[in-house]
């Protein structure tokens, strides 16, 4: 019973680390009557390597896409992964000045994040009558990392130093989301390969302050922060001697949790952190 | 044209109008990691101090979070400007910081491929760059045991137009 229809783009994470990350982005974009069609044969929007080393390949590979989605499906695009969201609104605004006419793209579609798409009022109504067990008790942080608000000249967030979107879905399943001032400072997901030892410190950094405000996990919006938090927490409890259990989400995760659809056990196999025993001490499963 | 207009015309930006405030360099969340702060590395290039900027590792260690660049009062896409300076510093062969510097080269190598970036090929392609064998390895079985590996190559139909603009892109393969 799709009442609408969106361009898909799922991006090269999504189709394999963050395989959870679809998986649920899918189910609850069902359930909530969005239509997802994939983008015909999309490819790489170059995050986070293409800007770095040449000014054309991080224009060319995200506009290729845009055109495609123009051309073949004519539809508005949603993007889970704020990363390629980023990309994406790159290439937008820079087609939109004509300096590429290489890549015909008119405007005709527009490019949103999905997480910032599921806040948007008239979805958060409908979350709310679909919510079948409140995920009451659950204290969590959001946390937003980079791509999906900076900068505002490029994704057109209106509060880029504290958005509220991830907040306001949360609090919508009956979740206890804490306030704290890290929501969006960088995990230094571009640094991974090169310099491990740099996101060493700002991931700690992140469960500290989480901590600090009695979170229990926290919940994600990006892949590519929820690979640093969730496979580099081993890691950081042996360097540190530490013994952090946080528990990393997908914001979609607990969305699909607190409507009833899909199997927990299903998604919860991929996090490194295993969530299940957190979601079982708070009777949630 | 001096250093400074260089980077200027490169990055549509105007490096000349940052009056040292330190608001790029107080949220910069890498900063610890730095040999010049954000703000250090503006005056740097006002001063047209080209071979500091360009062998400098703070071009490679900004994480492109664009703090910087939202924070700025007088509107320098900062980050945009440190992206042009790591695109000059490339043209140069002046990766200060070889392993991100691989990194970046191994990821675009497998989208050249495949139109996709692929995990496991751009692992072995910046192991076989940088000779890091041993780095990771512990999370190899666990990302297997969770089939987050995949050693199937996904690839886009079309990929003469991706590599089209590979073809205009000059400075990835160097």
């Amino acid at each position: 019973m799709a009442e609408i229809e969106l361009a898909y783009y799922p991006g090269c994470t999504l189709k394999t680390t963050a395989e959870e990350f679809d998986l649920t982005s899918r189910q609850v974009c069902r359930e909530l009557g969005i239509k997802l069609i994939e983008i015909p044969d999309w490819n790489c929007c170059g995050a986070s390597s293409a800007h770095e080393i040449d000014a054309y390949l991080a224009v060319g590979l995200g506009a290729l896409n845009l055109v495609k989605a123009e051309k073949e499906l004519g539809l508005d695009i949603v993007v889970p992964c704020a990363a390629c969201f980023q990309r994406l609104k790159v290439a937008e605004k820079e087609l939109l000045k004509g300096k590429y006419p290489e890549f015909p793209f008119e405007g005709k579609i527009k490019v949103y994040d999905l997480l910032r798409f599921l806040a948007q009022p008239e979805y958060r109504r409908k979350l709310k009558q679909k919510v079948k067990k409140p995920l009451r008790g659950l204290r969590a942080v959001a946390y937003y990392g980079c791509l999906l608000t900076r900068p505002p000249e490029i994704t057109d967030h209106p509060q880029p130093e504290n958005p509220m979107d991830m907040d306001q879905i949360l609090k919508t399943i009956g979740v206890e989301c804490l306030p704290w001032s890290y929501k969006t400072d960088c995990c230094g997901a571009s640094l991974v390969v090169g310099r491990i030892d740099i996101v060493h410190q700002l991931v700690k950094k992140l469960y500290e302050k989480a901590q600090e405000v009695g979170a229990e996990c926290v919940v994600t919006a990006c892949p590519l922060c929820h690979a640093n938090l969730d496979l580099r927490q081993r890691e950081i409890n042996t360097k540190f001697h530490t013994n952090y259990y946080l528990p990393i989400f997908y914001f979609t995760e607990l969305m699909a949790l607190a409507m009833g659809i899909g199997q927990p056990e299903k998604w919860a196999k991929g996090h490194l952190v295993d969530p299940l025993p957190l979601l079982k001490a708070k009777n949630l499963l | 044209m001096s250093f400074l207009q260089e980077v200027n015309r490169r990055s549509g930006e105007q490096v000349q109008l940052c009056f040292q405030c330190f608001k790029c360099s107080l949220g910069c969340p890498v900063a610890f990691a730095m040999d010049y702060l954000p703000h250090q590395l503006m005056r740097l290039i006002q001063l047209e101090k080209r071979e500091e900027v360009l062998n400098s590792h703070t071009i490679w260690l900004c994480a492109a979070c664009e703090t910087c660049t939202t924070r700025c009062p007088n509107g320098i896409d900062i980050a945009k400007v440190i992206d042009t300076l790591r695109q000059m510093a490339m043209e140069e062969n002046k990766g200060t910081e070889k392993e991100i510097v691989a990194f970046h080269k191994s990821f675009l190598d497998t989208v050249y491929h495949l139109g996709r970036a692929h995990e496991v090929g751009l692992m072995a392609l910046y192991k076989l760059r940088t000779k890091r064998f041993l780095d990771d390895l512990w999370l190899v079985p666990e990302l297997v045991k969770r089939q987050k590996l995949s050693f199937r190559l996904s690839k886009v139909e079309n990929l003469g137009e991706v590599k089209k603009i590979f073809k205009k892109a000059a400075l990835w393969q160097k």
